[in-house]
């Protein structure tokens, strides 16, 4: 009888505990440094530390690769580190802006925001008076407003790109992407110029958001025209060869089957221009009550009050302007989610 | 079968159908809803370019050139109020170099960061962690700029200035780092860090999917032969990905050119040309139009709405360069 040597399974991609241990006295050596070095020399603050161990990390990975398993891991270790640098460098102003929002905007909160308007107080006026209500609902019918205009021309033109591939396809995507591209202040002083002055000669929600779905047009275009791309070809001949007209197949298959991803279009529009200032500024003003008609005079929005509240300056205007500003990143937030969930349901189906 | 007896046998063998790749009426209809529906980007586009030059006309043709060449902003009027045309003066030429000055800040800090990260997430983050940061950039990118501009002024601010003195003491043998008098709060440089944490998460997620695009076998055949992830990375996802990156940094280029709420916080908009980056004082077109709107009088609205065309102008061609920079991308590499 032979005797079968049993090989003890290898996972030669895994680090052994020998490794493990060096890269960890790396990290620690790294830190013990940055510590030493900020205290000998004249650097100080959190990057000087940042730097000192971001440069005795390398320097020690360096080396300590460069002994044990050559010149090109070593290398391949410095390419590592500094890669790693970049994403934190990256992130780190988002965490940042998340943290400083709720930090400062905290104290402004309490329930009055929600149920009452600055008709009676002025922005000076201690934090727990007065509220965000004129600010919300002016922010809420601008979006509806936007939300009817370029939803159907966004879909229309993702559906042109996507079903119908027309010879114009190519300058389509192109105009499309160029109109993401114009800067929110000439789609105020279009609409400044176009409507305003001949028109409506005055501050009014409606020419906000004229302004507003110039803005969100390219953005619903764009994330719809994705969706519809993910729709197998399967679907559209099926609809065909059951004798639909292109139109039929369109109506009744494509979009039914897009139907939440289309919904996610046009919610990251609407987070794309729910904050959006400088039209606000040029185009609606911005009244201290509830305003619940587009057509006639200056609306609130969260924006303006944001914009007002800061440029005034004091204390209290300017905690009130990050209570403010804790709900408009609050309700991008939401719609952000949201989004993502129902585009996650759509292809995990 | 002829078709006289065809029709002779009519009423007994249904008429043969008609065979016709001709769309019926409903999907012409259909067609031409849609078709118009898709003209409304260039409709609008085109709007705006004529009523924006229709405004500013007048001011154009009397300024001329001048208007992008020089830095006189200034607006004339005689002893009745009314403006007098010969001595009033608009030129957006201190603005249009700031503009360029704190998108190029911008620029030269986001792409180096945003390729680094864009790498980080396609070939070195763990799987769960790089769902979540691809979530975490794209949110950044939905952020309104009043958020960005609001940050800056009160977190980023102090911490640039320091950042800003330590540069101008060790490099200020530099002219562009040159300060005087020394004022380093609400420089160009400032504003152009805030520019550039607003399109790190642009360029990032177009270099991203760009890179992602790399064929398989071209990275794994560089592994099989012996690469380590940095030399695979350096010799087949680079070459492959550099124009994409190019086209996702003029796509942040046009977005840092035209932003006007954050540049405005942070900024001190002084009317004059200035090359030094650390000084507190700039300019940026946009923000220019939104300081000057609130006392503007009928003709200095026309200049501003110029002022416009000229932003609008500038960054339909960086758009248009974007375009043409990504189009060529691909296949390329060894």
């Amino acid at each position: 009888m032979t005797t079968a040597a049993m090989v003890k399974p290898s996972k030669p991609w895994q680090a052994s505990p020998r490794q493990r241990f060096n890269s960890a006295l790396v990290y620690i050596a790294a830190i013990v440094a940055s510590y030493v070095i900020v205290a000998i020399t004249p650097m100080k603050g959190k990057l000087a530390y940042a730097f000192v161990f971001f440069v005795a990390f390398i320097v020690f990975d360096f080396t300590l690769n460069l002994f044990s398993r050559g010149f090109p891991v070593a290398k391949d270790a410095i390419a590592r580190a500094i890669v790693a640098a970049g994403i934190c460098v990256a992130v780190f102003p988002i965490l940042s802006i998340i943290a400083t929002v709720i930090i400062r905007g905290y104290h402004g909160l309490h329930i009055g925001l929600f149920t009452h308007d600055m008709a009676l107080n002025s922005v000076t006026d201690p934090v727990n008076q007065g509220g965000l209500l004129h600010a919300l609902t002016g922010t809420a019918i601008l979006v509806l407003v936007a939300l009817i205009l370029s939803v159907p021309l966004g879909i229309l033109t993702a559906i042109y790109m996507t079903e119908i591939r027309g010879r114009f396809m190519k300058p389509i995507k192109f105009l499309v992407q160029a109109m993401s591209g114009v800067p929110s202040i000439v789609a105020g002083l279009f609409i400044l110029s176009a409507v305003v002055y001949p028109i409506t000669k005055g501050y009014s929600g409606f020419v906000g958001s004229l302004a507003l779905s110039i803005l969100m047009i390219p953005t619903v275009a764009r994330t719809s025209e994705e969706v519809l791309l993910l729709i197998p070809n399967d679907l559209r001949e099926a609809g065909v060869a059951l004798g639909g007209t292109h139109w039929r197949t369109v109506a009744m298959v494509v979009v039914p089957a897009a139907r939440s991803g289309l919904v996610t279009a046009m919610i990251l529009g609407v987070a794309r221009i729910a904050g959006e200032t400088a039209p606000i500024l040029l185009l609606t003003g911005g009244g201290d009550k509830v305003n619940g008609d587009p057509f006639h005079g200056p609306m609130g929005s969260l924006p303006f009050y944001i914009w007002k509240s800061y440029s005034v300056g004091t204390p209290e205007s300017i905690t009130r302007a990050w209570a403010a500003i804790l709900v408009l990143l609050a309700i991008v937030l939401v719609l952000f989610v949201s989004a993502r969930l129902l585009s996650e349901r759509r292809s995990s189906k | 079968m002829s078709h006289a007896v065809l029709s002779a046998a009519e009423g007994a063998i249904p008429a043969k159908r008609e065979i016709t790749t001709k769309p019926r009426f409903s999907d012409r209809v259909f067609r031409a809803v849609v078709s118009s529906g898709a003209l409304s980007s260039l409709i609008i586009l085109g709007l705006i370019f004529f009523f924006l030059a229709f405004q500013g006309y007048s001011v154009l043709r009397s300024q001329g050139l001048h208007f992008i060449t020089s830095s006189n902003w200034q607006v004339v009027t005689d002893t009745a109020g009314n403006v007098d045309p010969k001595h009033t003066q608009f030129g957006i030429a201190a603005m249009l170099i700031g503009t360029f000055l704190c998108s190029l800040i911008a620029i030269i800090v986001a792409i180096p960061v945003s390729v680094l990260a864009a790498l980080f997430l396609n070939f070195y983050a763990p799987p769960v962690f790089k769902k979540i940061m691809v979530a975490v950039v794209d949110l950044m990118a939905a952020f309104p700029s009043i958020l960005f501009g609001l940050w800056g002024f009160f977190v980023l601010m102090p911490s640039a200035e320091y950042w800003a003195k330590l540069i101008h003491h060790f490099f200020g043998f530099i002219p562009v780092f040159q300060v005087d008098p020394p004022i380093f709060t609400r420089s160009p440089f400032v504003a152009g860090l805030v520019l550039a944490v607003m399109i790190i998460p642009i360029i990032t997620s177009v270099s991203r999917e760009v890179f992602s695009q790399t064929p398989l076998d071209r990275i794994q055949a560089a592994y099989a032969l012996g690469a380590t992830r940095w030399s695979m990375i350096r010799a087949v996802v680079l070459p492959y990905g550099r124009s994409g990156v190019v086209g996702g940094a003029m796509l942040g280029l046009g977005r840092a050119l035209g932003e006007t709420v954050a540049v405005y916080t942070v900024l001190n908009i002084v009317y004059q040309v200035n090359w030094h980056v650390l000084l507190g004082a700039g300019g940026n077109v946009a923000s220019m139009i939104l300081l000057k709107f609130g006392e503007a009088g009928p003709q200095e609205i026309k200049a501003l709405m110029a002022a416009g065309l000229v932003l609008f102008l500038l960054t339909l061609l960086v758009n248009l360069g974007a375009d043409l920079v990504v189009r060529r991308s691909g296949g390329k590499g060894r």
